[in-house]
């Protein structure tokens, strides 16, 4: 077998250059002043201090609190769904999860444009409301029409691992909970809720990782004054040009995403 | 017992409603004579007419569909040979390097799109074609990669070790034996590839360069002003081809369990 | 004893399949009860049946005296062992055998010690924290049978519990399953295709083949006296002949007529008998009606099987004398050796 080990390597050149480097040099800038010029590296934590700046902490905020209401809301309208189709016969499952895959292939800017259709002031849903005789209601460019947008592009992300973890579940340990005389909702809370947990752990993951770091949705959903945590590092990069306090976000965000998921992976361990 | 309620049913339904609802009326208003997305005024493809002499369109199209192929050509090459030697080596680092492998697809998109950004500003790249191929190989490789190497656990290594006994060389066992063996695989992660490359913004946008724009940024850039028929119309013909691929793609992925 | 379960006329379709074609079964208390048939006769659904599982398509499932084939499983008085013993792999041994009891929010000290007892009884001292998924296949079996039994139950089902072990420790386990049934003094209904497990610790066999009970009776009879043709080949290896049934005490087959101790059939009814490979004996041809051949010996570890070519057919016989092949020999046994049974149609 030892011939093939030298096919790696284009792989390890690969990895190594693309992924390894890049990633380091991000760490560099963030601890560096004016990193537009390569030569020119000088020490600085002064990225880190106007990040904690009232307007950047409260972009951070806002981020958080719609990643973990994004999270709950596709947790909690997804775990239903995931089960219900988890007790179908196996023929259908696999047609529904069909349903549910589908629309991770279809082009996320499409579907988070469908929905301005149906959010605009003069859009479909107040045009029902206009019939029914409701005056209309601003959705779009609000926080409302971003939690649409962010719930449904990464509801998939949560239907999905719940559902691989309740399928492989073994039906007769729920048959055994029955046995035992656990009663339905008895079975459900003690045995497949707490056998699913790696599946809802997974989902709150994805779509927790997934929601924090887009900046597409909200600005689409949101207008172009929306400003996440994505949308900071967007901006830092492509119209400001300070590419030192958007590799400084970028690091925070990844410390952030790092601590949030080995936090998950303790939680699953301790199950 | 499991059997499902009526309201389960019901719930089961209306998700899915909600889920393909704005996309099926992205559908019916791009045949909608109108330009606006409210009322249906009749059945009309002029909004497709009008797409087809949309030069700068048409020309993002092609620079997708360059772009799409050419970085699944690639990825699909250090993909396979990556999950192939992956696969063979018993070297302390291999845990190391199965994280790196799935890592791109770990990080914020973001992160990577603004990582790559900063690479070849400082590589002295010229933003383009060549910087955005580099760019997706970032996420094209390990989508190919985990799918083969799914495709190599469920093989039977002793196939290989069959073909040497009968007098195959290495290069030879490889590539009549373990190659075919994995080409569905190959196949299936290229496809998926592909479907990611067309579809991304958010890498692209760090590193297009100011004069290239593929599909996806042109619709992006076209977006953020507002919604027009056009774009609906653009949508159909894109949900088309992906719904393509992803058939070709179930296809592929069913028959290799058999 | 009384009855504490009757089985009336149960039917049961999955789709258009029918797997149980009217089962009637009365099952008694402190009895130690096997359904035995090969995979598919409808044993398993029996079973599930009998538990809660499944609802039957018709027919009634009497509890003392009580219809309760509508009552969901966990308001049964019945428990079960599963087959691949569904341990809860969320919890530990003791979590797992206080599962029931925890449910009917019974005091803690009062689980504690119900659980210890329980481990006492299958042997499992101190595992009380281990980790179900670590255990070994046996120590998840005793665990699964102390999680059903710390239940109380008036009876405990079992379905296939020893056939993902190994040989060596399903037969340890068979002794250990009826010292515990005689411990516990209950009902068990024990699901099981090995005749062996079946013959060696059941009060009551019932025999199913097809959707349908073949036989019912203790062990001895049905080895001994096979109802039917299916009864007697699936259970132990025998000789199964076409015959007829000249009067009572009077059976006739091979062209010879031999003295028997069945009686109650018809005169000259066709019948067919069966000859225990066992209870043959070969003897000097002269000594015996049937004449043959002996076509191949095979050495069996106690004993020898040797295939004997007759005109009409080849017998087979297990004993400790050797004979070499190619010789004459005779085929004897006494009329206790002789077992009719009714003809069947189509085996």
């Amino acid at each position: 077998m030892k011939q093939y080990r030298n096919l790696i390597k284009p792989y390890l050149v690969w990895a190594f250059v693309i992924i390894v480097i890049p990633l380091i040099l991000i760490a560099l800038y963030a601890f560096t002043e004016d990193g537009n010029e390569v030569l020119t590296f000088s020490f600085t934590l002064e990225n880190f201090r106007k990040f904690l700046e009232a307007t950047y902490m409260s972009v951070i905020f806002k981020s958080f609190k719609l990643g973990i209401l994004t999270t709950l809301i596709c947790l909690g309208l997804g775990y239903p769904l995931a089960f219900i189709i988890s007790k179908c016969p196996e023929k259908s499952q696999n047609l529904l999860i069909l349903l549910v895959t589908i629309p991770e292939w279809i082009n996320m800017l499409l579907r988070t444009y469908a929905w301005m259709n149906l959010l605009s002031d003069n859009g479909i849903i107040n045009r029902l409301l206009q019939l029914l005789g409701i005056s209309p209601v601003t959705m779009m460019y609000t926080d409302f029409s971003v939690l649409v947008g962010l719930i449904c592009n990464f509801m998939p992300f949560m239907i999905i691992p719940i559902h691989t973890s309740l399928s492989k579940m073994d039906k007769s340990l729920i048959e055994a909970a029955f046995d035992l005389g656990a009663n339905k909702f008895q079975t459900f809370t003690k045995v497949i809720w707490k056998l699913s947990i790696p599946g809802v752990l997974n989902g709150i993951m994805m779509v927790f990782l997934l929601s924090i770091s887009t900046f597409v949705i909200p600005k689409l959903l949101g207008g172009g004054q929306y400003m996440l945590i994505g949308n900071l590092i967007e901006s830092q990069f492509i119209s400001v040009g300070d590419w030192n306090f958007g590799s400084a976000i970028s690091l925070i965000l990844a410390v952030l995403i790092l601590i949030f998921m080995s936090l998950m992976k303790k939680m699953d361990k301790d199950e | 017992m499991r059997k499902n309620s009526k309201f389960a049913g019901f719930y089961m339904g209306l998700i899915f409603f909600l889920m393909y609802l704005p996309i099926a009326i992205v559908i019916i208003f791009s045949f909608n004579e109108s330009k606006l997305p409210v009322r249906l005024t009749g059945f009309s493809l002029k909004w497709y007419q009008e797409l087809l002499q949309d030069n700068a369109m048409l020309e993002a199209l092609v620079n997708s569909l360059i772009l799409g192929c050419l970085s699944c050509l690639v990825s699909a090459v250090i993909g396979t040979l990556g999950a192939v030697g992956l696969s063979r080596i018993r070297w302390k680092s291999r845990g190391v390097l199965e994280y790196i492998s799935i890592l791109p697809l770990m990080i914020p998109e973001i992160i990577l799109g603004m990582v790559l950004m900063a690479f070849f500003y400082l590589l002295g790249l010229p933003f383009g074609m060549l910087t955005l191929l580099i760019g997706h190989t970032v996420f094209c490789v390990p989508y190919i990669l985990m799918e083969v190497k799914a495709r190599l656990v469920g093989m039977d290594p002793s196939l290989e070790e069959a073909a040497r006994d009968l007098g195959a060389g290495p290069g030879r066992a490889f590539w009549d034996i373990t190659l075919p063996l994995i080409m569905p695989a190959v196949i299936s992660g290229s496809l998926l590839a592909f479907a990611m490359s067309m579809d991304d913004v958010v890498i692209s946008i760090f590193i297009n360069g100011p004069r290239l724009s593929t599909l996806p940024i042109k619709v992006y850039t076209q977006l953020k002003t507002g919604v027009t028929p056009e774009i609906n119309a653009l949508c159909t013909l894109l949900l088309i081809a992906t719904l393509i691929i992803f058939l070709i793609y179930t296809r592929i992925t069913k028959n290799k369990h058999k | 004893m009384n009855k504490l379960i009757e089985l009336k006329n149960l039917t049961k379709n999955f789709d258009d399949q029918q797997v149980l074609r009217g089962i009637n079964l009365d099952i008694y208390e402190k009895e130690f009860l096997t359904l035995l048939g090969p995979s598919g006769c409808g044993k398993t659904t029996t079973l599930r049946i009998i538990a809660g599982f499944e609802e039957p398509s018709d027919g009634e499932v009497l509890f003392n005296g009580i219809e309760i084939s509508k009552l969901p499983p966990y308001k049964r008085e019945v428990n079960t062992v599963f087959q691949k013993y569904a341990l809860f792999p969320h919890l530990n041994v003791a979590e797992n055998i206080a599962f029931g009891l925890n449910l009917k929010k019974m005091d803690k000290s009062v689980i504690s010690q119900k659980v210890e007892r329980m481990l006492k009884m299958v042997g499992l001292e101190g595992f009380e924290k281990r980790d179900v998924t670590l255990l070994s296949g046996g120590q998840q079996q005793r665990v699964a049978i102390a999680r059903a039994l710390v239940n109380e139950p008036k009876v405990l089902l079992l379905d296939e519990p020893l056939g993902a072990l190994d040989a060596k420790i399903r037969k340890q386990m068979q002794v250990e399953l009826k010292k515990i049934q005689q411990e516990v003094g209950i009902t068990f209904i024990y699901v099981t295709h090995d005749q062996e497990e079946a013959l060696s610790m059941s009060d009551t066999v019932v025999v199913m083949n097809n959707g349908e009970i073949q036989q019912i009776g203790t062990p001895t009879d049905i080895y001994n006296e096979p109802e039917n043709r299916f009864v007697a080949s699936f259970i132990g290896e025998s000789n199964i002949i076409e015959g007829i049934m000249v009067k009572d005490y009077l059976v006739q087959f091979d062209g010879f007529e031999f003295e028997c101790v069945d009686k109650g059939f018809e005169d000259n009814e066709e019948i067919e008998v069966v000859l225990r490979p066992e209870d043959l004996d070969i003897v000097a041809p002269e000594q015996a009606k049937i004449r043959g051949t002996v076509r191949n010996i095979t050495f069996k570890g106690v004993h020898y099987e040797i295939l004997i070519e007759t005109e009409l057919r080849t017998y087979m016989v297990h004993t400790t004398d050797y004979a070499e092949v190619g010789r004459e020999v005779g085929l004897k046994f006494g009329p206790e050796d002789i077992h009719v049974m009714y003809r069947m149609g189509s085996y």
